[in-house]
């Protein structure tokens, strides 16, 4: 009995969440695009939206629209590059109306990217909202010279690297190779020599390779603990950490850092489009751009964002990079169909190969 | 008369409509739709036709069989590791144990079951990795010249899920031998047998049914675990479980996840069959007497 029960509240809750009012933003987004503070004032100046928060990541934003053909969440933030191919295959997000969306103040290079990137049909499905880079992460004091993606490979570092078996570290050993992956998007035939090579590298290299980590947490205990002194990593954990110690910082590849944009995008069957466009305008607004990117470690799109960042962030960025190394950042490009199961493959390939 | 036979009948349909409901809505359904999910292959955007192509794929692609035998063999193992260990310890709840400490050492393992996987091998990583709990004691006291990695290898994997099963090893345990009379031990000496003799041919027996469920459920457990695994497995350890993950999650694959699945739960099936057969015993007896 004390099943039905529960099984009939399921079910209630589920029809009354289906048919949420226009009051309810329902947000999915990364672990900390949210901050409580940024919701509070949202929720002040807008006193008739509540926001709804979940957390999530790019394959599983993808998963859960998917599931229910873009239903359930009101907006989404998956990256630049994961969206083209996405609607094409699932039909998953709705056009953006831009008029409703207050791009003067973007980053042009930003937002034209962007809308070249996710235009179907004279559509366009996406604005920008933080951007940021893979790269590598260094301890000065114990790697000093570490500053190509291939010096995770260097015998002098055996056992104390780290990547994470994800594909950047694809693409970043690709680029460390003199080649240019996203160029061979155009030909999967080429593409898949080319990761044949990858993984032959990343299979020698595996001995090199403490762990594989698999979130920010672990990659952070690993690097704080002094267990691992180089690795793969996004740039905000370097960030983050570098607050806590100056010797870790991050190191733009000499190839170029990996950049990625989060985007805004609108789920198919989103029912408060009206606040989800209040969001986008409220979020890009300079003053919650500095709160936001406390809490992202990434900058906004928008333009003088570096300025924008709180201090010690501000810090940590110009440790890191030089104005050449900006000019020198490769977006990622639009994932073709397919890519994904190529890239699954070379990474399993990988994964189960053996080392000591 | 009717009237009774009705309600009886009736409450017979209210007692198994919840029953019914679970099974129907959370277990048939499901596994229907994704049979069916697993049957569609993809041959363009938005275009999909039935086939076998996932299932197919499998076959051809021995990575999958590797890291399913893997999966299967050191699941194995965990169940024949718990059963060693977990046998003396419900014996001696069962049999030795007084009234009171009964209970005591009951509720004991039972706690760790309150805190979550995810805490619990988190707490593992605590302690054995290389700037862990374990490792500087080790370096405290002289043991160890240098830091040492506990973590990261496939006997930390087979240890944490060792942990985490163990449980369901030692509760059908102790509830088959506590229905044991002790008078039949008693007979067993009385009539020269030996300790050991008296385990093999009297208690073992007794508590067959005992065994057997306890090994189907750590070993089902086991094979189907993701967070162990995962969190404490090296560089070079895959568990097939990660591979239905991958499939559905980060390769937008569900045809194949869900082929993956179907696989996993019949290779599982298999396995308990054959253990089922080895040992003479049938489903239903050790379900009922457990």
């Amino acid at each position: 009995m004390r099943l039905k029960a529960t099984l009939a509240g399921a079910l209630v809750a589920t029809l009354v969440s289906g048919v949420a009012s226009a009051e309810t933003l329902r947000l999915l987004t990364w672990g900390s695009y949210a901050p409580e503070e940024v919701i509070r004032l949202f929720e002040e100046k807008y006193p008739d939206i509540k926001v709804e928060v979940t957390f999530s990541n790019n394959e599983e934003m993808i998963a859960k629209l998917r599931a229910t053909g873009g239903a359930g969440f009101d907006l989404a933030q998956p990256s630049h590059d994961r969206i083209y191919a996405v609607q094409m295959e699932y039909d998953i997000y709705k056009p953006l109306d831009l008029s409703k969306i207050d791009t003067s103040n973007m980053e042009p290079k930003l937002l034209d990217g962007v809308k070249a990137n996710t235009t179907i049909d004279g559509n366009v499905y996406a604005v920008p909202h933080q951007w940021g880079t893979s790269g590598l992460m260094v301890d000065k004091t114990k790697a000093p010279d570490l500053k190509s993606w291939a010096d995770l490979c260097d015998p002098q570092y055996k056992g104390r690297t780290s990547m994470r078996l994800r594909r950047t570290i694809l693409l970043g050993t690709a680029f460390a190779m003199g080649e240019d992956p996203f160029a061979t998007y155009a030909d999967l035939g080429k593409y898949q020599e080319l990761l044949d090579k990858v993984a032959d590298k990343l299979i020698t290299c595996k001995d090199n390779i403490k762990a594989y980590w698999k979130g920010g947490d672990d990659l952070s205990a690993m690097m704080l603990s002094g267990e691992i002194v180089a690795s793969e990593t996004w740039d905000s954990t370097a960030f983050k950490l570098y607050s806590e110690n100056q010797n870790i910082v991050f190191v733009p590849p000499e190839t170029g850092a990996l950049a990625w944009i989060d985007t805004f995008a609108i789920p198919r069957k989103g029912a408060a489009d009206e606040a989800a466009y209040k969001w986008i305008n409220f979020v890009l607004q300079p003053e919650i751009v500095t709160m936001m990117s406390a809490s992202t470690g990434a900058l906004a799109s928008i333009k003088g964002a570096q300025e924008l960042l709180p201090a010690d962030k501000q810090a940590a960025v110009k440790a890191a990079f030089t104005p050449a190394d900006i000019d020198n950042l490769k977006f990622f490009a639009n994932i073709p169909p397919g890519v994904e199961d190529m890239e699954g493959k070379t990474l399993e390939k990988i994964q189960a190969a053996t080392s000591n | 008369m009717s009237s009774g036979r009705d309600i009886r009948r009736l409450s017979l349909i209210l007692l198994f409509a919840p029953f019914t409901l679970w099974i129907v809505l959370l277990i048939a359904l499901p596994h229907m739709g994704m049979i069916v999910l697993s049957l569609r292959e993809k041959v363009a955007p938005r275009v999909y036709e039935y086939g076998l192509g996932n299932y197919i794929a499998f076959a051809q692609e021995p990575i999958y069989w590797n890291t399913l035998m893997r999966t299967g063999s050191m699941s194995l193992l965990v169940t024949v590791l718990a059963l060693l260990i977990g046998f003396p310890v419900a014996y001696y709840i069962a049999k030795i144990a007084g009234h009171r400490t009964r209970g005591a050492l009951f509720l004991i393992i039972l706690i760790p079951l309150w805190v979550s996987d995810l805490i619990r091998a988190f707490g593992w990583i605590l302690l054995l990795r290389e700037t862990g709990v374990v490792s500087t004691l080790l370096q405290w006291s002289g043991l160890a010249g240098g830091p040492v990695e506990f973590l990261y290898t496939d006997a930390t994997v087979v240890m944490g899920l060792v942990y985490t099963v163990i449980l369901f090893m030692i509760v059908p345990l102790v509830s088959t031998l506590d229905g044991m009379d002790n008078a039949m031990i008693e007979a067993g000496y009385n009539l020269g047998g030996s300790g050991f003799t008296v385990l093999r041919r009297i208690i073992i027996p007794y508590a067959m049914p005992g065994i057997v469920s306890g090994c189907i459920v750590t070993f089902m457990l086991t094979a189907g675990s993701y967070l162990t695994p995962i969190l404490l497995g090296g560089k070079n350890s895959s568990w097939f479980t990660e591979q239905i993950y991958d499939q559905f999650i980060t390769r937008y694959n569900w045809e194949s996840g869900a082929a993956f699945g179907f696989l996993l739960l019949a290779f599982t099936s298999l396995v308990v069959w054959i253990g089922l057969k080895l040992s003479g015993q049938t489903l239903a007896s050790t379900v009922a007497r457990s």
